[in-house]
């Protein structure tokens, strides 16, 4: 049967890596095509780099660094930060990314999800959404989780798989950062019946919590993390030997 | 010197990048002449087949990609490209392929469970189940990366590889200089450059063989 996935979130301003500890042996633990190629090494299944940079320029600098890793890095790449039009799907898919993640954009413009999904095909648009608790429910927040939307988030997941959206990161803005696990009740709340692929965010702080999650909910297809992989606190390798062991069924490479 | 087939699906950057990180020689072309001239050929595709299908055949190398197979260079279809080397896809409608491999292209939900997620989208093994030597090498269990909805009913005696989503579902095909992977080798890391290696490989082993 199909793996689960261990996806590793690369922030990235002004075409440099944002975070990240010094890896032994990396030269330039800032430089996206050294840490992709890395983390491809490791045995990550699909690379987010998500671009978080303001100005133009830093935008250009973002696709000359995205072109150079597609060319170096032979796994599924995912794009990621400020795609609110169909050319920005355009701009990142011609420099070789292989989907591309819409966030707040989609929330402005749903019809973003169709158009794209029927230009690209699903399997290339990824509905990101950004939740947390509001009262007895959840709410979908824009901005990098700083606004709330007041769309309700159960609503708004169905609403962008019918529109065409390929698959769902779901992230969990309550357990962003704390390292306490994943949002299992979230997940289980919102996603347990969708048809799409599923890939959790927010709050893996050690190995216990991947296998948590893939043992406690079966439906969710993949987990995403950023800074436990980018500060070495866990390494994908022993990730993954961990999660063989429990009898999740992993990719290995070696 | 290797031809990517190039007529307007999808963007190929990626693809031609990885036949260069194996050391092979690699352009990207729409041109019958350099097509031509290839020592082997690669059918790419994403997307619907019928709207696949009718580019292949705007750009006029409908023919002459069925001409060149014939002739005995190795062609490779990639995904939605091994698709179209079938006789017929049942893809939002009936749609005739190319032909160069008996069989038709169906949807995975009439072979695999209800609950299963549709696409399969990630990483799955490979069972060998026949003679493909573009797997010299690989390890049987080997993870590819998959994203497909549809599928490759061919005869047993063509499908050389399956991977198991619920049911066997056709990973590989080949017939003779005619090679499918319905995952995407240039997606699938290390194991899947392998698979590329191999296939560029072809000709030089089949000389020192003889």
């Amino acid at each position: 049967m199909i793996a689960k996935r261990i996806i590793p979130c690369l922030d990235v301003k002004n075409g440099r890596v944002v975070k990240g500890k010094n890896f032994k042996g990396l030269a330039d633990v800032a430089s996206p095509v050294v840490l992709g190629s890395f983390y491809s090494a490791c045995g990550a299944d699909e690379l987010v780099f998500y671009d978080i940079t303001a100005s133009a320029e830093g935008r250009q600098l973002f696709t000359e660094v995205l072109t150079e890793v597609a060319s170096k890095v032979f796994i599924p790449l995912t794009v990621g930060g400020a795609i609110n039009t169909l050319d920005d799907f355009d701009r990142v898919l011609k420099c070789g990314a292989d989907k591309v993640s819409v966030n707040s954009g989609a929330v402005r413009d749903p019809d973003l999800i169709y158009e794209a999904a029927k230009r690209y095909g699903s399997q290339c648009v990824v509905l990101s959404a950004d939740v947390a608790r509001v009262g007895e429910g959840y709410h979908v927040f824009v901005r990098g989780g700083r606004e709330d939307t007041g769309l309700d988030a159960a609503e708004w997941i169905k609403r962008g798989q019918e529109l065409g959206a390929g698959e769902l990161v779901l992230n969990s803005i309550d357990t962003d950062g704390v390292k306490n696990g994943f949002d299992l009740k979230m997940l289980s709340d919102l996603c347990s019946d969708l048809k799409i692929p599923v890939i959790a965010s927010g709050g893996a702080g050690n190995i216990r919590h991947f296998t948590e999650l893939f043992r406690t909910l079966p439906f969710v297809d993949a987990g995403l993390a950023a800074s436990i992989f980018h500060y070495g606190e866990v390494s994908i390798e022993d990730l993954k030997s961990v999660l063989a062991d429990e009898g999740i069924e992993v990719r290995r490479t070696k | 010197m290797t031809a990517i087939i190039d007529y307007g699906v999808g963007n190929l950057f990626s693809l031609a990048c990885s036949f260069k990180a194996v050391g092979a020689e690699a352009v990207l072309t729409s041109d019958p002449e350099v097509i031509k001239a290839a020592d082997r050929l690669v059918l790419p595709g994403v997307g619907a087949f019928r709207d696949a299908a009718a580019k292949l055949k705007e750009s006029g190398l409908w023919e002459l990609v069925k001409e060149q197979a014939a002739g005995g260079k190795p062609l490779l279809g990639i995904c939605l490209g091994m698709q179209l080397l079938l006789d017929k896809s049942l893809e939002f409608g009936e749609y005739e392929g190319l032909g160069l491999i008996p069989g038709v292209v169906r949807p995975i939900a009439e072979i695999i469970p209800e609950g299963l997620k549709i696409p399969q989208m990630g990483w799955n093994k490979l069972e060998f189940t026949g003679e493909s030597p573009i797997f010299d090498g690989t390890p049987e269990g080997a993870y590819m990366y998959f994203v497909h909805s549809y599928y490759c009913d061919a005869p047993a005696e063509y499908v050389s590889a399956v991977t198991e989503y619920g049911a066997p579902v056709t990973a590989s095909v080949r017939k003779d200089n005619v090679y499918g992977c319905q995952f995407h080798p240039e997606k699938s890391g290390d194991a899947g450059l392998a698979v590329l290696k191999r296939f560029c490989e072809l000709q030089t082993r089949e000389r020192e063989n003889v």
